[in-house]
């Protein structure tokens, strides 16, 4: 099996890279709509700005292939960011749309905590969650952050996994059918981050 | 739930080999990076920081080849930093693997470079490392490794650096570092309580209630320390266990 990793500059595209070579499958960097268009099986790294994510996506006409690639069941996983622009838009960049393949907007963590939201932190696994499949229940992941999409006021109730708290509480993983994503950095959280990646290869096989 | 308090090791190095000195001279060879990394991996560190000291001095470049190599055996966050003065620097240093920058003494010289940093970046990837000794009643930033005194107190120059778009204070008491006698308490709590993003205390670890007393009444949300892990005097699962036993948030590695 390969996976492809959507390359649009990120920072931690790397990282994603190494932790998924570890687990011994191939990946490969794409960067076009036309590559895109070829992808089985589809990881979209992400850290930094939203803007600048979704501007990458529009400005290389990625933003279509995407979607129609979503859209024809293949599994995808979002990491951080990667997570974010799934939903319909952001407090980062108000002026931009995001995907809209998930309900809900992301919000700057709020409430009297430090940013970013920065370090290990457990999340709160509801039941059938399939990227945390054979994960002990409040499993520590990294997380580094400062907006996220918070489970009150049209949240993505459906397609909530689990939720992290932290200045209120947030999405920290969601699935619907071949869409899966994940607010932490799976390939910066120890043990319990490989497995999810793990989890995601399982099901992409 | 709550978010855990970390335990960073700190590798210095000479751009290949891991140094450490005491209140920044005499310096001495620790270890090889790439061992020490695959070591602290393992034993539950929740970060790595990897640090050339001799860029700062010589102006060297920095030391890409060894972030490749330790980024290669971490499955945890590594931020490095050393010398790096421009976005370009800094673009090679995450190239290279590193998941955050440490600017030090080129932030002194020109504070929009944090803004650029964060622009590029995001703030969760710029940490400003501030060396901070004690003048009389306040703290004075020091930068070139410690050997140059500036006017900047160091308590505005974190607000200013979180204003400007640092994701992370790394503050290091010079008077402390590498003397084993205890993180400065009272200099990571007033900089702590004034700024709105995380602190990492490093200077002056050596027993496992030092980091009791920076998490509890420094107010750190993550503490770093060197030597006494290079050195095998303190393991990081035990640190973490104890810890855990005064009721502090740690991850207890599996």
């Amino acid at each position: 099996m390969k996976i492809s990793l959507l390359d649009y500059g990120a920072g931690n595209l790397p990282s994603v890279e190494r932790a998924l070579q570890r687990l011994g499958v191939q990946t490969e960097r794409i960067s076009t709509s036309a590559g895109v268009a070829n992808v089985s099986a589809l990881v979209l790294p992400g850290v930094g700005h939203y803007g600048a994510l979704i501007r990458a996506l529009d400005g290389d006409g990625l933003r279509q292939s995407l979607i129609a690639a979503i859209g024809r069941g293949v599994p995808f996983l979002g990491i951080c960011l990667g997570l974010q622009v799934l939903f319909e838009n952001s407090e980062e960049a108000p002026d931009l749309q995001g995907l809209q393949i998930l309900p809900g907007s992301v919000r700057v963590l709020s409430g009297a905590v430090k940013l970013p939201h920065m370090g290990w932190d457990q999340v709160q696994a509801k039941a059938g969650s399939r990227l945390l499949e054979g994960i002990d229940s409040e499993p520590y992941f990294y997380f580094a952050h400062s907006y996220a999409v918070p489970c009150s006021g049209g949240g993505p109730a459906l397609e909530t996994r689990a939720t992290c708290s932290y200045g209120g509480e947030f999405v920290a993983v969601a699935e619907k059918e071949n869409i899966f994503a994940v607010q932490f950095h799976p390939e910066k959280s120890g043990d319990a981050g490989q497995r999810v990646l793990e989890n995601f290869l399982r099901i992409a096989a | 739930m709550s978010l855990a308090h970390r335990i960073i090791p700190c590798l210095d190095t000479d751009g290949e080999s891991v140094v450490k000195g005491v209140n920044f001279v005499a310096l001495r060879n620790a270890g090889d990076p790439v061992a020490l990394a695959r070591r602290y991996n393992a034993e539950g560190a929740d970060e790595l920081v990897v640090l050339d000291i001799a860029a700062s001095r010589n102006r060297r470049p920095t030391f890409l080849k060894t972030i490749r190599n330790v980024a290669a055996e971490l499955a945890i966050p590594l931020t490095a930093g050393g010398g790096i003065r421009t976005l370009d620097d800094a673009r090679a240093v995450v190239r290279a693997g590193a998941d955050k920058v440490t600017v030090n003494t080129a932030a002194v010289l020109r504070p929009e470079l944090i803004s650029e940093l964060s622009g590029e970046f995001g703030s969760q990837a710029v940490v400003l490392a501030i060396d901070a000794k004690r003048d009389g009643h306040c703290w004075r930033v020091m930068t070139t490794g410690g050997r140059v005194s500036t006017d900047l107190n160091a308590v505005s120059w974190a607000e200013k650096g979180a204003e400007l778009g640092a994701g992370e204070i790394l503050l290091t008491s010079m008077d402390r570092d590498g003397t084993q006698s205890g993180f400065d308490v009272s200099l990571t709590a007033a900089i702590s309580k004034k700024v709105m993003v995380p602190v990492i205390a490093s200077g002056g670890a050596r027993w496992p209630q030092h980091f009791a007393e920076i998490f509890c009444d420094g107010a750190a949300d993550a503490a770093l320390a060197a030597s006494i892990f290079h050195d095998e005097i303190q393991s990081i699962r035990s640190l973490k266990e104890f810890l855990a036993r005064q009721n502090i948030p740690v991850r207890l590695p599996c």
